[in-house]
């Protein structure tokens, strides 16, 4: 190959000048294939071995053997952003079925194929909702509790248009709605409202929201979960214009964090929509086929005129959710949901009976998750807990925030006995 | 000469495999005992195909998709290189599914691997410090402007543009856009690379960044990168460093010592970890010294605890005037896994082969194709002229022939673009086979490639009217069956 070029030396077809030439010594030696693996096997030992019960935004379900097996093929796994649509049909198609998913969830109109996570599809929703919104605005007014990442990202998407994000409270867990009709006015661009909140509230009074933000002409952005909205009020009857969340709480289990942002809004915002869309047309043979649409919408078309600087996405992760959601079928999901319902609800009760420890601190109906108080410091209840092989947050002096799933199901008992234990 | 049949399934003529909503669907009463009416929705409906028949969906799917181990796939400034196995099955080690909110002292394994990823994407890069969170290599831009923009600000002198080539990547616009800059483009020089008058003109007092690939879209090294640093520096801007190409340059030249003070690694780019069919990436963003300060919230850091705690060795700390987050936790943690295991097999020696064999197999290449290549030298990619014919006709014509085709139209200083990165990953008898397809195609009249690809799953895809009335869900297309 190099005769053919007409060089000695691979090194002599860098073009690079010595001012800025680097001699190639990072430091970092070079080890076999079965020496990395043990050696990050043996980093990631470090953690410790925890039963969690964890939630607060990421989620733990069973993902189904043939999620990995089917997601893990190649042609899935090591292809690209389908931008020769004609050899990609199999990605376009299976990204429409979760577009199509997320349609039926949240009865919204139009559904992208993937944000990054819950934080950021939050800040798209705001940004879409200023350039939207038929007069000027620029309040973006979401839930006093709230997680403080989500929080952090909003203000740095917000940042750029100047947008002002501002909070409203909660009574009891869930949001304040007098409180926030007097806050809104006309200068509120959106209203965020989450279903199941941060601590695990089913929201009921969403409905009122949706007309307080209506009212004042600001776009209605929910957040919520493809498992919640299989048993929910649909988004779409309580006025709501944009939901965003994390739909990796199906197809990819825990995994520090790693997510799938959910974007769906109303038909009305179609060319505003941050990210890929695909959409069913047909080839030349007559067929349906898929290919992605409305581009123009897109950085690499539009350049500073786009609706977001977004181009690699989490299609990957999204193609993993609709595998589980179909696997789980519609009667699956809608058990798999009301289940979170009820097994929250048992464990509190369960908690409740433990001297020092009262749950649920909030009344309402809980979803997967619930806060509880302990009469010992929260930090001590927490360090106690690993120490017996537990997690569960700690989110004030004396509140705990727990979760459960039924991955979490056959752990139950033995984490209510350590927490009796500790909790005296 | 290869030709490629791509699996097609055809249900009938009106379509190819069906969409699984044909196949099996169920609506479902909810009504559940555990919570009132009034919280619930009425109905549900969606597919409900029993586990032999989603797997032989999906499996039929994956059939009528192409990726990288399909064949050659020279997608220019994608660098679609192989991904190896073993990193999947160190990203799906049970240790590392770890729930974000744990503390620290209990996530002491997953720290050190961030801690060591960190450390050497700093050598890499030749940067001071980096950040793992952003979850792409458009979130590392947004998180990169925000530094800067954080950092001007922190000096009492906020700036309002940024200075963005015309051949940069679109991300690179709407990223300065996004972060409330005015953007000023610039022209490209005749030879391709930045033409050192106009930056002078477009560089001043309001100048908060210029951002650059190095090479450039075209593969060109900006040989006057010195220079480029000097007149931005000078100006009170910083250097924002586009890592796209960086699979160029590894062990030969290091963004932080060409002058740069902030970059992005795209680590599904360089560092092989899988593309997922668009996405999930990440973007970790690089800094010198003086930007540390600004890095996102939190940043992971050795501790410096005394010999009687027992707390571990690595903690998250939040950076004295950090940005805060640019994602929700801390970014896409299984893609950063892959991503440090590539790089810990790879080492030094590694590294500097695949920047190797990927420039000596975009040379090759280009030598043996038919198309005018009007720049050079370049490095890990090339821009082919396709003209007369047009770029994107001879795109689909080479479908037929077993390889994804280049990027096309792009860059627009080419005219009729194919911009073609081989990667490292092809070999020879890949590269020749690839040069026949090109050659193939170049052949081949207007007619044949305007009706192309014929072997593909599905045929030539209109595209305008499918965006012209977009049906976006199964649920629009109802009423059609």
């Amino acid at each position: 190959m190099l005769d053919r070029l007409g060089v000695d030396d691979v090194e002599a077809l860098f073009d690079v000048p010595d001012g800025v030439a680097f001699d190639g010594e990072f430091g970092i030696d070079a080890r076999g294939e079965r020496t990395t693996r043990r050696e990050a096997a043996k980093l990631l030992r470090r953690n410790t071995d925890l039963t969690e019960f964890l939630g607060r935004g990421h989620y733990a379900h069973y993902v189904p053997s043939v999620v990995d097996d089917l997601a893990g093929r190649s042609e899935f796994l090591t292809s690209y952003t389908q931008y020769q649509p004609e050899v990609a049909q199999g990605f376009l198609q299976a990204l429409f079925e979760y577009q199509s998913m997320l349609v039926e969830l949240t009865g919204l109109d139009v559904a992208n194929c993937s944000m990054y996570d819950e934080a950021t599809a939050l800040g798209e929703a705001a940004t879409l909702a200023q350039r939207v919104r038929s007069v000027s605005g620029d309040r973006i007014l979401v839930p006093a509790q709230l997680r403080e990442g989500k929080r952090e990202v909003l203000a740095n998407y917000a940042d750029g248009p100047a947008l002002v994000v501002e909070s409203y409270p909660m009574a009891d867990g869930q949001a304040d709605v007098d409180a926030l009709a007097e806050q809104v006015d006309a200068d509120a661009a959106m209203v965020y409202a989450e279903t199941p909140t941060v601590r695990g509230l089913i929201e009921e009074r969403l409905a009122a929201v949706g007309e307080i933000a209506a009212d004042h002409d600001a776009l209605f952005c929910l957040g919520s979960d493809p498992v919640a909205l299989a048993l929910l009020e649909r988004p779409a009857d309580v006025g709501a214009d944009v939901v965003v969340g994390d739909a990796a709480s199906l197809g990819t289990g825990t995994a520090y964090g790693f997510g799938l942002g959910m974007f769906a809004t109303r038909e009305d915002y179609l060319r505003q929509v941050p990210g890929r869309l695909v959409g069913a047309g047909e080839d030349s043979d007559g067929r349906r086929a898929y290919t992605l649409t409305l581009q123009t919408r897109e950085q690499h078309i539009r350049k500073e005129r786009a609706t977001s600087n977004i181009c690699t996405n989490q299609a990957w992760v999204a193609l993993r959710a609709a595998m589980h959601a179909a696997w789980l079928g519609p009667q699956g999901l809608v058990d798999l949901a009301e289940d979170c319902v009820t097994r929250a609800r048992d464990l509190a009760g369960h908690l409740d009976d433990i001297v020092g420890v009262q749950a649920p601190v909030h009344d309402g109906h809980h979803f997967r998750e619930f806060v509880a108080h302990t009469d010992q410091p929260a930090h001590a209840v927490v360090s106690d807990l690993a120490r017996q092989g537990y997690a569960v947050h700690a989110i004030d002096e004396h509140l705990i925030q727990v979760a459960t799933t039924e991955v979490t199901a056959d752990a139950e008992d033995g984490f209510v006995r350590a927490l009796a234990e500790v909790a005296r | 000469m290869t030709r490629y049949n791509q699996a097609s399934w055809e249900d009938d003529d009106a379509r190819y495999e069906p969409l699984l909503s044909e196949k099996a669907t169920r609506a479902v009463n909810v009504d559940a005992d555990a919570l009132p009416d009034d919280l619930t929705r009425d109905s549900l409906e969606l597919p409900d195909p029993a586990e032999p028949a989603l797997a032989r969906h999906y499996t039929r799917l994956s059939q009528m998709n192409y990726g990288v181990e399909s064949g050659p796939f020279p997608l220019g400034s994608c660098t679609m290189k192989y991904n190896p196995s073993f990193t999947e099955d160190i990203a799906g080690l049970d240790a590392a599914a770890v729930h974000p909110d744990r503390p620290d002292d209990t996530v002491q394994g997953t720290l050190a691997l961030c801690h060591r990823l960190q450390d050497y994407l700093g050598r890499i890069g030749g940067m001071d410090a980096v950040t793992l969170q952003p979850p792409a290599g458009a979130a590392g831009e947004f998180t990169g402007i925000q530094i800067a923009k954080a950092y001007h600000q922190h000096n009492g002198d906020p700036r309002s543009e940024v200075v963005v080539p015309a051949s940069a990547h679109g991300t690179n616009f709407a990223t300065a856009a996004m972060a409330g800059y005015d953007v000023v483009e610039l022209p490209s020089g005749n030879d391709g690379r930045v033409d050192i008058d106009a930056l002078d003109a477009a560089v001043g007092e309001e100048t908060a960044a210029l951002m650059l690939t190095n090479p450039n879209t075209l593969g060109l090294f900006e040989r006057d990168i010195e220079r480029i640093a000097d007149i931005v520096h000078d100006a009170g801007g910083l250097l924002y460093y586009d890592g796209a190409n960086l699979n160029a340059l590894l062990g030969r030249a290091r963004p932080g010592d060409m002058g740069f003070d902030v970059m992005h690694y795209n680590v599904h780019k360089t560092f092989a970890t899988p593309h997922g069919g668009g996405g999930p990436g990440a973007g970790p963003v690089g800094v010198t010294a003086d930007l540390a300060p600004f890095l996102p919230d939190p940043h992971v850091r050795e501790r410096s605890g005394g010999p009687d705690d027992n707390r571990g060795d690595f903690e998250y700390y939040t950076p004295d005037r950090s940005i805060g987050k640019v994602h929700g936790y801390y970014g896409n943690w299984p893609v950063l896994v892959k991503a440090f295991a590539y790089i810990a097999r790879l080492g030094d020696s590694g590294l500097a082969d695949a920047s190797a064999k990927a420039v000596l197999n975009a040379n090759y290449l280009a030598e043996r194709i038919p198309y005018e290549v009007p720049f050079g030298p370049f490095h890990h990619e090339f821009v082919a002229s396709a003209a007369p014919q047009d770029a994107a006709d001879a795109a689909k014509r080479m479908l037929d022939y077993g390889v994804h085709p280049p990027t096309t139209k792009w860059p627009e200083i080419v005219d009729e673009a194919l911009m073609t990165e081989p990667t490292e990953g092809e070999s020879k008898r890949s590269l020749d086979h690839l040069a026949a397809a090109f050659r193939a195609v170049h052949g081949e009249d207007d007619a044949t490639l305007s009706t192309a690809p014929e072997r593909t799953a599905a045929a030539r895809i209109d595209q305008v009217s499918a965006a012209r009335e977009p049906r976006l869900s199964w649920q629009a297309l109802g009423s059609e069956r």
